[in-house]
């Protein structure tokens, strides 16, 4: 289900403190690679002439998996390539991407689909997954052909970017997508609600004058689809999760038995609609930055668990869509580069999130709610580490992006957590 | 201890600088307010002589950038720039290069690169005044930007109840209609609650903005809440939010039966205001609007002295800076 390159690396990092929390590993350790798999972990281990990198002060992790990224490719290559988003990903500590359809045309039929899993071979720094329509051209209106989409490599099925509006058809999709053995994964909007909202509707969209998003329009929808869900047994992970009431609906369903999964992303979890006031484009999404009561509970979900995975949502556009008023740029900002040093600034050095939590939801987490296999640092699985400083800081500076678009909501900003090198798939990625 | 106090100031570096821009009025504070009442106040009283023309801004550029149709607005900001001597250049979008598909932030280039001491701007969209202000070395003044803004109404309707009432602190004023598409309302709310005056919203539920009390003001659904008010301001309704489908309101009848500003809602010598255009026999009776207790026409003669203000202020160095000759002239002590 990933497609990109792969490596037979050899190396061996030294001295640096082992975190994998799914492994239950802390402790200061050598890990060494040999050809591309873990071959043991210990101390003063032999070195066998491979390439050796100092991991001292550093912490070595699994490497991150990202469940909701835009490569824009095929349709908006001036935004993003996949290319350009993987080696986006790779500097910012990814061994694994999940790419959303929503593409320009629609990946909703087997050859679209191939043409980007045979790209992905030869032009992705890290593997690459490809997620299909549930509905064809992303019109809500008729299924795709899963069965053969599943056969093709499929990661998983969304309309992501716009909601499957009606229930009898997002109860055939839940049905029907069983044969593929792959998950629906739900952009949860009710669009007569949400409809020209700019921002969360609230005190700040009151003063600013933005026609309102309200958090119902997002959790009314969560509620319809765990319903279905739970009535037809099946599974389902709900993409950037931003209003309580959906983490709360999450919650109950999931102790009603429902094998439901979610994923919230970074600028949810670090910013809320008052950064709205700065009618800065960058940060305009969708779903919405919503109140602190929304991201607390974002942050409460992350940490018990209810929500798996942290998820991007990376959306590049170009410079001059988002050179725009507020109201007329498109939704969507970048995130790739900045994940994790966001959240080790804004969460874990603040004390709101435990450093090893943010790790598993980053790794762990994500590669479980798609059923992929999950990065470990154990002996014998396939090298996929990230090498991380957290005692490095830096000032996010548009020159240094490898994405091809800039549109990050942290520019300008200094944050704490830098990548120092990416192993993906038994290959190095990516050294800083 | 006053005396200290003034020798402290006097150690202090000079004042904040003027405002590069005005877009909202939460980027000013109350001095700021009082400074351009005042200047309003100096600049109506020049108006009175024969020579209406003043000679403060000569040589000065303002470009008024209408993307919405105006009449009031637009005509009040070319007329204030003339007053003071200033050239004027207005444009508006239909028939020029916006009609061609240009960016606004190409359009502010272009006008940036005349060098403009201030650009005026009306846009429909939020936040297009701020674009102009990054993109452009002028002074810009938002007269509009969609729902969000129009610091200069606010400021010509605190200069108006100033005048007509002889304060602002204190007073109640009950703005009724359509608040949640009303940049008027949003620039009201904050000037009434700056200078101290308390504010009542009327209108129906789907029209009041959900979490607006947070800007400092109360909530009413029901027409009487007027009644307690000094001052009743009716905001327009717009027909085009009406459209079908929309749901608003079931109509525009029920709209004026429930909500519509009669002479029998009002009590005797409550002051009614409204930023123009009037629907007459919609939000506001004929007879209202027409009554002398109306200030309205009152309204748009406030709006060519404030607008001097503004623009008076953000080309100079404010009262006590390098043209405090300039207002002596026109009679200001």
């Amino acid at each position: 289900m990933l497609f990109g390159k792969t490596g037979e690396e050899n190396l061996v990092v030294r001295g640096a403190r082992v975190i994998d929390p799914a492994e239950g590993v802390d402790a200061l350790l050598d890990v060494r690679v040999d050809a591309g798999v873990v071959a043991q972990l210990g101390t003063n281990l032999e070195t066998n002439e491979h390439r050796v990198i100092d991991g001292e002060g550093l912490v070595l992790a699994p490497a991150f998996v990202d469940p909701h990224v835009h490569l824009r490719t095929p349709g908006r290559e001036d935004e993003e390539t996949i290319a350009t988003g993987s080696a986006a990903a790779a500097a910012g500590g990814y061994c694994a991407i999940l790419a959303m359809p929503n593409t320009e045309p629609v990946v909703d039929s087997a050859p679209v689909l191939g043409s980007l899993t045979e790209a992905a071979q030869t032009d992705a720094e890290v593997p690459v997954g490809f997620l299909a329509a549930i509905t064809k051209g992303q019109e809500g209106a008729e299924l795709t052909e899963m069965a053969e989409l599943g056969d093709a490599g499929a990661a998983g099925f969304t309309d992501d970017g716009r909601p499957v509006v009606a229930p009898g058809l997002m109860r055939r999709a839940l049905q029907y997508s069983s044969v593929t053995g792959r998950r629906l994964a739900l952009h949860c909007e009710e669009p007569t609600l949400s409809k020209g909202g700019q921002m969360h509707e609230g005190a700040v969209s009151a003063e600013l004058g933005f026609a309102g998003y309200p958090s119902v329009a997002e959790s009314l929808m969560v509620a319809r689809d765990l319903a279905l869900a739970g009535y037809e047994r099946r599974p389902l992970h709900l993409m950037h999760m931003s209003a309580r009431e959906s983490v709360e609906a999450l919650s109950r369903a999931q102790v009603g038995g429902v094998a439901a999964t979610g994923e919230v992303t970074p600028h949810h979890l670090c910013l809320t609609d008052e950064a709205v006031r700065s009618l800065d484009s960058n940060v305009k999404m969708n779903p919405p930055l919503r109140a602190e009561e929304d991201r607390q509970a974002l942050i409460a979900g992350l940490r018990d668990g209810t929500i798996a995975a942290v998820a991007t949502d990376h959306a590049p556009h170009a410079r001059h869509e988002k050179e725009v008023p507020f109201e007329a740029a498109p939704f969507g900002v970048t995130g790739l580069e900045t994940a994790f040093p966001a959240l080790y600034t804004h969460l874990v050095e603040p004390g709101l999130l435990k450093l090893e939590t943010v790790l598993e939801r980053m790794s762990t987490g994500p590669a479980r709610a798609y059923g992929l296999d999950a990065p470990r640092i154990a002996v014998g699985a396939p090298a996929n580490l990230v090498l991380l400083d957290l005692n490095a800081s830096r000032r996010v500076a548009e020159s240094d992006f490898r994405s091809r678009s800039a549109n990050s909501w942290l520019l300008g900003e200094t944050v704490k957590g830098q990548v120092r090198l990416t192993v993906a798939a038994g290959r190095v990625a990516y050294e800083g | 201890m006053a005396e200290i106090r003034v020798m402290r100031e006097d150690l202090l570096p000079p004042k904040e600088p003027p405002r590069r821009h005005l877009i909202s009025i939460g980027d000013l504070e109350r001095e700021d307010v009082e400074r351009l009442l005042a200047t309003a106040r100096s600049f109506e009283r020049s108006l009175e002589r024969e020579l209406k023309k003043l000679p403060t801004l000569r040589g000065k550029t303002v470009v008024n950038v209408f993307y919405e149709s105006s009449t009031r607005t637009s005509s009040s900001f070319e007329l204030a720039a003339k007053r003071l001597s200033a050239d004027t250049m207005s444009i508006k979008a239909a028939g020029s290069s916006v009609d061609k598909g240009e960016s606004l932030k190409d359009t502010a280039l272009t006008l940036g690169a005349y060098d403009p001491d201030v650009i005026v701007i009306r846009h429909p969209q939020i936040g297009a005044p701020q674009l102009v202000a990054r993109f452009t070395g002028a002074h810009v003044v938002n007269a509009g930007d969609g729902k969000h803004q129009h610091p200069t109404q606010a400021l010509l309707d605190l200069y108006t109840i100033q005048e007509e009432l002889g304060r602002i602190e204190g007073l109640h004023v009950a703005i009724v209609g359509d608040v949640l598409h009303s940049r008027v309302a949003r620039s009201n709310i904050q000037a009434l609650a700056l200078m101290g005056a308390r504010v009542t919203l009327v209108g129906p539920p789907p029209l009041i903005p959900r979490g607006i009390e947070a800007m400092g003001c109360e909530v009413a659904y029901e027409i009487d809440a007027i009644k307690a008010a000094d001052v009743v301001y009716v905001l327009r309704m717009q027909r085009e939010r009406m459209a079908e489908g929309a749901n608003y309101v079931p109509s525009l009848r029920e709209y004026t039966a429930r909500w519509g500003v009669t002479a029998e809602r009002l009590r005797p010598g409550q002051k009614v205001m409204h930023p123009g255009p009037m629907n007459r026999g919609v939000e506001i009776d004929g007879a209202v609007a027409d009554a002398a207790d109306a200030l309205i026409e009152r309204q748009v003669r406030s709006g060519l002295v404030v607008r001097m203000a503004v623009l008076y202020d953000l080309l100079t160095h404010g009262p006590a800076g390098v043209q405090a000759g300039a207002l002596h002239e026109i009679g200001a002590a």
